[in-house]
């Protein structure tokens, strides 16, 4: 980002974000300098939005231990290794902190179930989760990775739920992050010329294209030719 | 506090810059009017680099895209939502009703599905085929006019296919099917639905020199850097500042009232500057409202002056009445043919679908009245959040175990990607004077303007009509290969009916007709009771036909713009 562009946004962001707190805050002594120095803003959100943001990224969720244990538990469900990249080398931790902020009424399972998972390994093995063996991790998790999912999720026990909360979050995590696209193989979200489905994928899935209806569509080596038509609406260019 | 009084005196001023006021705005500089455009919320160009959210990568949201904030997502071009803080609305009855505001430049015509279908003859006259709602005081021919204009300026893709109640246009040749389009083309037919390329108002093909050419990324509901899809901004609104006429663009503004001297002719608008927080007056020969169907009814409503003390237009008390939505159910199954998907290609393509169904059946053989059309969505998309949640629970389909830890979660997220469709019916729903909006006397917002309250319920013609629209996707579903996901949704949850509001195609609250006890506007959009105040939203919509409403919208605004420009010729206003 341009550095002037961004002092200009910055500026213009801080006193409406100054109006927007002391809007919903009757009272509340925020200095606008802070606001001023926010790094997060940007110009494609609202300035109410780059405040959200920024609220959300001066508040803290996690302490350290329990930051810790997230980073096993996910490194557990994502591991790195000659082929593949881990959660953490995607800071899946960091987002799940975010979103934790960003949807309060995750705070209490993910919280609680951290909890769960010092109990249940201090209760079995004499020590708190993210200090066991691997062996040992891998025990707890094997009682609550699974679950069927024909019973309504209201009915699966807690620390099920809990689990498949940080595994949904590490996967969404991990897979938006660059190397997490990157593995997948997206090969989107950049421009060219869209000319339909290969021929081996085709093939691959058993469908095919009727001649008629290609006929109807597009010819990509005169999309830039502007459009002219006759009287009765046939493209004639 | 003073009203700050603008001396100019404008040949026109437009509230509002989405479909209908953005098109006002064009047709009447493009006739060398003097024009104001009054904006609710800021200026917006998708060409800013810094602007813009197209070809924007997940990470660079820290929520990933989530809709915590924007309800479709981070990167939706659209500021605002269903909840605006600070600027409520209220229901009547325990009634339902889902408010979408946009403010911004170009408002909701920035993120919008960019289907343009235009109405046919029938959905004109319905009442007099079927016996419900109203005719329209037009019809197709009126109306054809100005979608030809509309479809050469604006383009649209498509294809002729001589469907009486779908008419054809000026078509820009439309993108080949993806993958699961195939699919869903196989199980249509089998079905006995029919299936045929989508209309949509994206630039397959230059339409002239200022706009692009859609590059393929599948995010027009981001915005199009390159002007290649429809908004109000970028393909009216700018168009229009560089035509001979003169626009003073008024952002961050948000209209009050009509003002009215004493013989009830309005002298302008005023206005709130949310920067400053000061009410403002603007003066004109001839006001349009283009604020979006409630909006506008809104503003009428709270224009009460001693020569229009029901609120301006509103004599007959229809102002806010005969308010509905599309109605809109939706479905989607898993494809076992669609899995192990290669990933070696792009598909993002244009912004939604690239194939569709119109209407099919004959709603006299059926037990409701009106149609839908089905959209189809599927397809290897962009990872948002959200993107891997329950990887594996299509593991039940083959009795292997769901849930799990470890890398064969990494190759059931591939083995699983793409391997979704889904169908959404978008149908029409009868008009009826006792679902509107009306001014709540008790609640104003933080601009100190009185809120709208609703009152709206679905009647049983949209239940049954809800019912059909899942037995027809359980079997287009079922016929391409899928395994249905869900129940289908009972009594208890509305038949699968959204909430209505949730289509966002917000129509007939200052509906047109000859007769001026029954009706807002006349058919060309005018107030019956102040002659030079017009309406070019989806207010003046005597009902709302199973398309999407934008393209009439557009046609429509046109074409009232044109009569202004006559009449404003002929000293008539």
């Amino acid at each position: 980002m341009d550095r002037r562009k961004s002092l200009k946004s910055i500026v213009l962001g801080s006193v409406a974000g100054g109006l927007a707190i002391n809007g919903c805050k009757p009272g509340a002594e925020t200095p606008v300098e802070e606001v001023a120095l926010d790094p997060t803003a940007v110009k494609w959100r609202t300035d109410r939005e780059n405040e959200h943001v920024a609220e959300l990224e001066r508040e803290r969720f996690f302490n350290d231990h329990e930051a810790a244990t997230m980073t096993v538990l996910c490194d557990l469900i994502l591991p790195g290794g000659a082929e593949f990249k881990s959660a953490s080398d995607a800071e899946v931790v960091p987002f799940i902190e975010f979103m934790a902020k960003d949807i309060p009424q995750m705070q209490v399972d993910l919280r609680g179930g951290l909890m769960w998972l010092d109990h249940k390994s201090n209760t079995e093995f004499g020590t708190e989760f993210k200090s066991a063996t691997e062996e040992q991790q891998k025990s707890i998790l094997d009682g609550i990775a699974y679950y069927d999912p024909d019973v309504p999720s209201s009915e699966r026990p807690f620390e099920v739920n809990f689990f498949s909360l940080v595994r949904n979050h590490t996967m969404t995590g991990f897979y938006t992050s660059k190397i997490g696209i990157e593995e997948l193989g997206y090969k989107g979200n950049m421009p060219n010329v869209w000319d339909g489905v290969p021929q081996d994928v085709l093939d691959q899935h058993g469908v095919s294209y009727e001649p008629e209806w290609l006929a109807k569509c597009v010819d990509q080596s005169k999309r830039n030719i502007v459009a002219e038509w006759d009287e009765d609406g046939n493209l004639i260019s | 506090m003073q009203i700050i009084e603008n001396s100019t005196v404008y040949d026109a001023i437009i509230v509002g810059s989405g479909a209908g006021g953005g098109m006002a705005t064009k047709v009447l500089a493009d006739a060398g009017l003097k024009v104001a455009v009054v904006e609710a919320g800021p200026f917006f160009d998708p060409a800013d680099p810094e602007q813009k959210t197209q070809l924007r990568w997940p990470y660079e949201s820290p929520r990933r895209g989530a809709s915590t904030v924007r309800p479709f997502g981070d990167f939706d071009s659209a500021y605002g939502g269903w909840e605006i803080e600070g600027e409520p609305y209220t229901h009547k009855d325990g009634t339902k009703f889902d408010w979408f505001r946009s403010h911004m430049l170009g408002g909701r015509t920035n993120h919008w599905g960019r289907i343009s279908l235009r109405f046919g003859p029938d959905d004109f006259k319905h009442k007099s085929i079927d016996g419900h709602g109203d005719d329209w005081p037009i019809s197709y021919d009126d109306v054809k006019p100005y979608y030809d204009k509309v479809d050469k300026m604006i383009g649209v893709f498509g294809t002729k296919e001589n469907i009486h109640n779908n008419p054809d246009g000026f078509f820009l040749p439309p993108p080949k099917p993806r993958l699961h389009e195939l699919f869903y083309i196989k199980g249509a037919r089998k079905t006995g639905v029919p299936v045929y390329p989508s209309r949509m108002s994206m630039l397959t093909k230059r339409i002239n020199n200022d706009r692009g050419v859609c590059f393929y990324c599948g995010q027009c509901s981001r915005a199009c850097q390159v002007y290649a899809d429809f908004s109000a901004g970028t393909c009216l609104i700018f168009p229009a500042q560089k035509s001979r006429g003169q626009v003073d663009l008024f952002v961050n503004c948000v209209v009050r009232e009509v003002t009215v001297d004493d013989e009830g002719k309005a002298t302008g608008v005023s206005y709130i500057n949310k920067e400053d927080r000061k009410e403002y007056k603007l003066k004109g020969k001839v006001v349009v409202l283009g604020a979006s169907a409630c909006s506008t009814a809104r503003i009428l409503m709270n224009s009460k002056s001693p020569q229009h003390p029901n609120g301006l237009g509103n004599s007959s008390d229809i102002v806010g009445k005969y308010l509905h939505d599309s109605t809109g159910a939706d479905r989607m199954a898993f494809v076992p043919d669609l899995m192990n998907r290669k990933v070696s290609y792009n598909e993002d393509g244009v912004g939604g679908m690239h194939v569709y169904s119109p209407w099919w059946g004959d709603n006299s053989k059926l037990d409701f009245p009106r149609g839908y059309h089905i959209e189809i969505w599927g397809g290897m998309g962009m990872p948002s959040y959200g993107f891997g949640f329950n990887v594996n629970e299509f593991n039940k389909f083959f009795g292997t175990k769901v849930g799990g830890y470890g890398d064969v979660l990494r190759s059931d997220a591939k083995k699983y990607y793409g391997a979704l469709v889904g169908l959404s019916g978008r149908g029409e729903s009868i008009a009826y004077k006792d679902n509107y909006c009306e001014i709540d006397p008790n609640t104003v917002d933080e601009w100190g303007i009185p809120v709208l309250r609703f009152h709206y319920k679905w009647s049983e013609y949209e239940h049954k009509q809800a019912i059909h629209m899942h037995d027809t996707f359980e079997q287009i579903l079922t016929n391409l290969g899928g395994e249905v996901l869900g129940s289908k949704p009972g009594k208890e949850a509305d038949y699968g009916l959204h909430t209505p509001g949730r289509i966002i195609h917000e129509v007939g609250t200052t509906r047109m007709g000859d007769d001026p006890r029954t009706s807002v506007t006349n058919k060309y959009q005018q107030l019956h009771d102040a002659d030079n105040v017009f309406v070019v939203d989806a207010g003046p919509f005597v009902s709302q036909a199973d398309k999407n409403c934008t393209w009439t919208i557009l046609a429509l605004s046109w074409r009232a713009s044109e009569y202004i420009v006559d009449q404003l010729k002929k000293q008539n206003l």
